[in-house]
């Protein structure tokens, strides 16, 4: 099945590796990111992290701990309250307004509630993307119905979300988010809705992509996906990042007890990554 | 269509189906109150030119200088004397009598020449307009070189008519403003409904990587759309109503005071309105969906 689906890639041309950035230019980088909702409390405290061209990573942290609100900042959802985010090396305050969509388009997304049109098909759902970036209807065709047949929906093309499981929607949105050979994927609970084998299936999915040089975080509850795929963690726990632990042995162990203070940044441990 | 495909179900908006009955009878309105300023202006135009530097002597038949030729010859001679030493005055000419009993006939029929009426002689009389001819004194002079001639000087009365012609062009073209206003407005209030609906679906597209040009793309597509079935409808409806308003006007139209109606470049105006109207929908959507983003992030 990888073989499969980097054939596809390929032959579509739509994922090239995207190691080409220099030693030392980051996909993301918070430095110092604080985040409050209004009025509320800080979500997301002293955040500080990079994330190297080509890594994978597993987000993890309890329900609430503010997982979806970093994932908002990298896709920028959201303006930080504070501190700095760079994505693919240019420091967003610094950005105007008007480049913003051309870097939004460089990172796909899969949000928890996936948030597909349910007035358009599967097809113009996965092909919005492209439509967006200005792709021709003949080129795109081919590209949307592969990859839909690829994630098993073929025989869905022209149904609308709100007829479709759960799991079927999850699928559409992976779909989409992945179309565009986006350089950063961003994927928030992706595997929440389907069964352990469709969980798993998705997640090598991901890491063709990731092996074809897309940069991966995937926030998420599932332990067990953690351990068994053994990327590193980035741990959130009511809004501080802990240290990324490099292997699902690590992972194991908790980086930081609730009863412990929140152990501080380390940028050494960082250069891993 | 022309419009293509779009993202947003902008078609099934039910709040923005009255958009085009409104944008139909806003047309209706305008296309009438329009065509009223063009006329009003065109004629009163028209009545400037022609009318200003122009005076009429009129002669009425008096008993003292009795009823021959020969008397209304000597009269009309004094009177050229006066006319013809005025300094300003450029021409003069006595009307002929078919003339005069021609313009008579409007209100008297053929009873002005049939009966043994008596005619008042007319002279019709050019003077410069810039010269400042006194045209009391004049009216003095002539009294006492033929009794019974009087200076009608058109410019008092016709003063007084084009101010009030001018007057009622200016509120009709107030109408035709707020008519404009009213339509960007209730587009405003359209689009921004169109915006709360659509919040969801814009947000993703916007997440996507959409430019916002894109989105306004979509609205302002819609707008243009409504806004020439909405014109159209609203022509259709004033059309007729014009040309019936026409129809009676031109039967009503007093020889004096000649009305010309709509030329061309004036009708083309008209059947303009409702593409302008259209326009005004469509540049108003976009702007409105413009700002909106702006405020995202
Ligand atoms: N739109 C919002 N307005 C106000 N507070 C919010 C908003 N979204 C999230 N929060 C708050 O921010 C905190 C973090 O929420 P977030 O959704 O990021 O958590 P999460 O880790 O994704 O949780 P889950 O695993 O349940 O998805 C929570 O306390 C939540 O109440
Ligand atoms: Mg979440």
């Amino acid at each position: 099945m990888r073989g499969a689906i980097r054939g596809f890639c390929r032959q579509r041309g739509l994922f090239n590796p995207v190691m080409s950035e220099k030693n030392g230019d980051f996909v993301v980088r918070f430095e110092n990111v604080g985040l409050r909702y209004g009025l509320g409390p800080e979500v997301l405290q002293d955040i500080y992290f990079d994330l190297r061209p080509g890594s994978f990573h597993f987000l993890t942290g309890a329900s609430g701990a503010g997982k979806s609100s970093l994932m908002k900042l990298m896709y920028l959802a959201m303006r930080p309250t504070r501190g700095s985010i760079s994505l693919f090396g240019r420091d967003i305050a610094a950005t105007s307004r008007r480049d913003l969509p051309a870097l939004r388009r460089r990172v796909g997304v899969v949000f928890q509630e996936f948030r597909l049109l349910n007035h358009l098909s599967t097809f113009d759902n996965v092909a919005l993307p492209l439509r967006i970036a200005g792709a021709r209807e003949q080129e795109l065709r081919k590209h949307v119905e592969e990859l839909l047949t690829w994630v098993g929906l073929e025989n869905h093309l022209k149904a609308r979300p709100p007829t479709l499981s759960g799991g079927q929607q999850q699928r559409v949105a992976i779909a989409r988010a992945v179309i565009a050979r986006p350089r950063l994927l961003l994927a928030d609970e992706p595997t929440g809705n389907v069964d352990d084998r469709m969980a798993y299936r998705l997640m090598h999915l991901f890491e063709e992509l990731n092996r074809l040089g897309t940069t991966v975080v995937i926030a998420t509850h599932n332990q067990q996906l953690v351990e068994r795929l053994g990327h590193p963690v980035l741990h959130l726990d009511t809004g501080r990042l802990h240290t990324p632990s490099r292997n699902a042995d690590a992972a194991e162990e908790p980086v930081a007890t609730d009863d412990g203070p929140p152990l501080p940044y380390d940028p050494e441990v960082l250069n891993y990554l | 269509m022309i419009i293509r495909r779009t993202d947003l179900p902008l078609d099934r908006d039910a709040h923005a189906r009255f958009l085009p009955w409104l944008i139909a009878f806003m047309v209706f309105l305008a296309v009438l109150a329009l065509a009223g300023v063009l006329v009003v202006n065109r004629a009163v135009e028209r009545w400037d030119t022609g009318i200003s530097g122009t005076l009429t002597v009129q002669v009425m038949p008096s008993q003292k200088t009795g009823d021959g030729a020969a008397a209304r010859q000597r009269v009309l001679d004094d009177i050229m004397d006066v006319l013809n030493s005025t300094p300003g005055v450029i021409t003069s000419a006595a009307m002929s009598e078919a003339r005069i009993l021609e313009l008579l006939r409007p209100w008297l029929g053929d009873l002005a020449s049939d009966a043994d009426l008596p005619i008042p002689q007319l002279i019709d009389v050019t003077i410069d307009p810039d010269a400042g001819v006194d045209v009391s004194a004049l009216g003095r002079r002539l009294a006492i070189a033929a009794p019974g001639a009087t200076v009608d000087d058109h410019r008092i009365w016709l003063d007084r008519l084009v101010r009030l012609l001018r007057t009622v062009e200016m509120v009709a073209l107030a109408i035709v403003g707020v008519i404009g206003l009213v339509t960007i407005g209730t587009v405003i209030f359209t689009t921004r409904t169109g915006l709360a609906i659509h919040g969801e679906a814009i947000q993703v597209l916007h997440l996507i990587g959409a430019h916002d040009a894109y989105v306004a793309r979509q609205f302002a597509g819609r707008a243009l759309l409504l806004g020439l079935k909405g014109g159209l409808i609203g022509f259709i409806f004033a059309a007729p109503t014009l040309m019936a308003i026409g129809y009676f006007g031109e039967r009503m139209q007093l020889e004096a005071m000649p009305v010309d109606g709509l030329g061309l470049v004036q009708m083309a105006l008209l059947a303009a309105l409702p593409l302008i109207v259209a326009a005004i929908a469509m540049i108003t959507a976009r702007v409105t969906v413009l700002r909106t983003l702006a405020r995202m992030p």
